[in-house]
């Protein structure tokens, strides 16, 4: 058996399907929540290398480096937010941010 | 839970089978040892009551993933995952998450009640994912170009890819740095707190301050100095 397209692209859907999962079973959860959006981009850019690899073409690998760069903000962004967010009502559920009434 | 158990019986086989018939073929073994181990640390992600613990898992995907990217040939990448992310942002989260102080029980309730309705919806996005990747998707290898008998080339990837970085997506890689600096410059807005017991003086303040803020400019009347008590003679 050799290694074909579809098996990385399969590995990088289950791992998709597994954030996905995670996204359901703790919508309590902030930070996991983060973490699971940190898996999807992970899902994301393997597929991405994956076609850049088996296309010979390194554009992909362009884009990789530039998913990591704004995945690597937008967490750091949001820890931040999340840290302020639990030095005020110092709790993260999710749930209870209903201060806007939305 | 049901997809944990599902997962080694689907893909045992297909190490065993591809021993079998092609032992050298050791690139699809460690292909599949990666992503066991990969898709369980992502289901620990997930499932685990620690967030301590789902951080550790994370980091464990993470380099799975990086190993997986080098069978890929894409060095650099694999090698700033694990710099990039291993080393700076799992760490973040590290820290963010020992210096909360979170209460796991009420976070986790209800957990087990939103799972049928998880799984199902995994299950189906992994079926449709499927069917439509394994049917379409049959390319083996990447294709080479051909060359001339008797000429190498020295490929590197950090090199193919820092050639394509620095001419045609120079103005790309500039707005991905500014959007770090934005990023950094956030994280510590957000985040910065003055002590209200500071003493500390803001030093634009103390440069525009003016004299007369400092000096005040009393008018004090005249006080005409009283003549010096003339000392009585009957007093003995």
């Amino acid at each position: 058996m050799t290694l074909t397209l579809g098996h990385y692209l399969t590995l990088g859907a289950m791992l998709f399907a597994i954030a996905v999962v995670g996204i359901f079973l703790n919508r309590k959860n902030l930070i996991v929540l983060l973490m699971a959006i940190e898996l999807m981009l992970l899902a994301v850019n393997m597929n991405f290398v994956a076609f850049s690899h088996f296309l010979g073409d390194m554009h992909g690998q362009v884009f990789v480096f530039f998913i990591l760069t704004v995945a690597a903000a937008e967490s750091a962004i949001g820890l931040a937010i999340l840290v302020i967010l639990f030095r005020n009502r110092s709790n993260i559920n999710v749930d209870e941010l209903d201060s806007l009434q939305g | 839970m049901r997809r944990r158990l599902r997962q080694p019986r689907r893909l045992t086989p297909l190490t065993a089978e591809a021993w079998s018939k092609n032992p050298m073929d050791t690139k699809t073994a460690f292909f599949l040892l990666f992503s066991l181990v990969l898709l369980y640390a992502a289901l620990r992600v997930v499932t685990a009551r620690n967030p301590v613990h789902a951080v550790l898992h994370l980091m464990l995907a993470f380099s799975q993933a990086a190993a997986i990217w080098l069978l890929l040939k894409a060095e650099f990448l694999a090698i700033t995952l694990v710099l990039v992310y291993l080393g700076a942002v799992m760490v973040l989260f590290l820290f963010v998450v020992m210096m909360l102080d979170i209460k796991i029980d009420q976070l986790r309730h209800g957990f087990w009640r939103h799972f049928p309705v998880a799984a199902m919806l995994g299950v189906v996005v992994v079926l449709e994912m499927a069917a439509v990747l394994l049917s379409g998707f049959r390319l083996s290898e990447a294709p080479v170009p051909a060359l001339p008998i008797g000429v190498e080339v020295e490929v590197s990837n950090t090199k193919e890819l820092g050639k394509l970085l620095y001419t045609q997506y120079v103005y790309p890689i500039q707005v991905a740095a500014s959007i770090l600096l934005v990023a950094m410059i956030a994280a510590i807005a957000l985040t910065l707190r003055q002590r209200k017991d500071s003493k500390a003086i803001d030093p634009g303040l103390q440069v525009r301050v003016r004299a007369a803020d400092r000096l005040r400019v009393v008018q004090v009347e005249p006080v005409t100095p009283s003549p010096p008590a003339q000392p009585q003679e009957g007093k003995p």
